[in-house]
């Protein structure tokens, strides 16, 4: 079982090590599980979370991941640092390296980021989401929770749909790219002009209307619609989008038997969202809130727990 | 390096297991006069078969009383985290209340001692329990920590070169010649 250095993509991650992080959630969920849900294993080790842009769910699931492996957490919140007096992405980064620590998580709204961070510090980096490029995590959580709601390891002769605003979505590259490499099938749903222009090298079916491949859909992955898409001319009005793409409740009833919805949050009610999820008893959007938490735990043990840094501890049986 | 030649050399048969396993019950029984409040907890992987079998054979003396049987694993809370790292599979899993229980660790081979301080440690994230004791197939010696056996299948003078391995079917030790 060999540990990895850096989580940045899922196509670095490949398929043995995504294989084995989803293994390895499956320990971290019974630990979430007991009535004290904390183990020593990152005891002495510093995770610092270095958000350059908004997030609830993803700060604060790496953050209860980083305490309840025991490890310390530092969080640099971009309105209150020296980024407001000018300090450079490279400065911040060498400063708080030389604090000591073992851990980035990074969010950035430039693509790259993550990869360019790497070349400043010895810590290990985890991408928490860089710009439209790659959001790992969130695909690991994905995957585990479809894993978890459908019972079984591979995703061969599984249809995953991603509906909505593809091109601007980190969430449904990763998440194109991990569940590929499990095995499913992956179309695509969206207006043209929500499509990224490189799609042809993607291993994805495109089409344009939901409602041609509901009825063959097993895992609905409907994407937010961010609204400032909107005033940039990307789709014509929000009701329009609804109309055509949004998951009401008439879609929900032409889904196949064993179906399931998923949505990475934050929800757009209204737009991409027309029923009331909570009232689906197919979604699985809880589990992958709830799922975030052990995913991001098997990351940093996965990071912090290797060989490398077991080397420091010496040669003892 | 080490030559490597070796020598194995078997030290319990397969019955010898079953003899010593079938002991270690009663004594479990004898001690707590019946086994209201036990509780088996195997040491993943090694202590795993042990406890089952452990389980069964505690069935066998007092049908009436079902002893509750989980696993434990202890790679995330031992002092060389990284070492020994996650085995995919291995989880803990420790269905009954372990609150004011008295909770019997099993494991197949004692030798530092340094598993048996992390599931000490595990079990707190469970519960409190009322007592914990110690259950081993084989007990190797150099202990690194103050933890002793309650019950021993085999008390098995080793070097620390040496391999023991511990299963159903016998207790061998690999001996560097």
């Amino acid at each position: 079982m060999s540990a990895m250095r850096h989580l940045l993509g899922i196509g670095e991650l490949g398929h043995d090590g995504l294989v084995r992080l989803l293994a390895l959630t499956d320990h971290m969920v019974e630990v979430n599980s007991r009535p004290v849900p904390k183990v020593p294993a990152l005891r002495g080790r510093t995770v610092v979370s270095l958000f350059y842009e908004d997030s609830t769910r993803t700060r604060l699931s790496f953050e209860t991941a980083a305490k309840r492996l025991s490890a310390d957490t530092m969080s640099f919140s971009v309105s209150t640092s020296s980024v407001n007096k000018g300090e450079s992405l490279r400065d911040t980064i060498e400063t708080i390296t030389d604090m000591g620590v073992d851990a980035f998580v990074v969010r950035h709204k430039s693509s790259g980021v993550p990869w360019q961070i790497r070349q400043w510090t010895n810590a290990a980096i985890v991408n928490a989401g860089d710009g439209w490029h790659e959001h790992p995590t969130q695909a690991l959580v994905d995957c585990y929770t479809v894993r978890e709601a459908l019972q079984r390891d591979r995703f061969d002769g599984l249809t995953l749909t991603i509906v909505g605003d593809v091109k601007h979505s980190r969430v449904a590259r990763s998440n194109i790219a991990a569940f590929a490499m499990l095995g499913a099938k992956v179309v695509l749903v969206a207006p043209p002009t929500l499509l990224p222009p490189d799609i042809g090298h993607w291993p994805v079916e495109v089409a344009h209307r939901l409602d041609d491949v509901i009825g063959r859909t097993d895992v609905l992955y409907m994407l937010r619609l961010q609204s400032e898409r909107m005033t940039q001319g990307h789709v014509p009005n929000l009701r329009e989008y609804a109309t055509y793409f949004g998951l009401d409740a008439g879609r929900v009833a032409r889904l196949p038997e064993g179906a399931v919805i998923m949505h990475p949050g934050p929800m757009n009610r209204g737009v991409e969202m027309l029923v009331d999820p909570t009232a689906l008893p197919n979604s699985l959007i809880h589990r992958q809130v709830a799922n975030g938490v052990a995913v991001r735990m098997a990351v940093l043990y996965d990071l912090l727990v290797g060989e490398s840094s077991s080397a420091s501890l010496g040669e003892v049986a | 390096m080490a030559s490597s030649r070796t020598q194995t050399t078997q030290v319990m048969s397969r019955s010898d297991v079953a003899r010593a396993v079938t002991r270690i019950a009663h004594e479990i029984v004898e001690r707590h006069s019946g086994l209201d409040g036990i509780v088996l907890v195997g040491l993943q992987r090694g202590g795993a078969w042990l406890a089952e079998d452990l389980g069964a054979a505690l069935a066998a003396i007092e049908p009436a009383y079902a002893v509750p049987v989980g696993m434990i694993d202890v790679s995330m809370h031992r002092d060389d985290v990284g070492l020994r790292p996650i085995v995919p599979g291995a989880i803990s899993r420790i269905d009954a209340r372990i609150d004011d229980a008295i909770v019997v660790l099993v494991d197949d081979v004692l030798y530092t001692g340094r598993t048996v301080r992390a599931a000490l440690e595990g079990l707190n994230t469970y519960g409190r329990p009322r007592a914990v004791q110690l259950a081993v197939l084989v007990d190797r010696g150099h202990r690194e920590l103050p933890i002793r056996p309650d019950y021993v299948g085999k008390n098995l003078p080793t070097h620390r070169r040496d391999d023991v391995s511990a299963t159903r079917d016998g207790v061998t030790v690999e001996v560097e010649s």
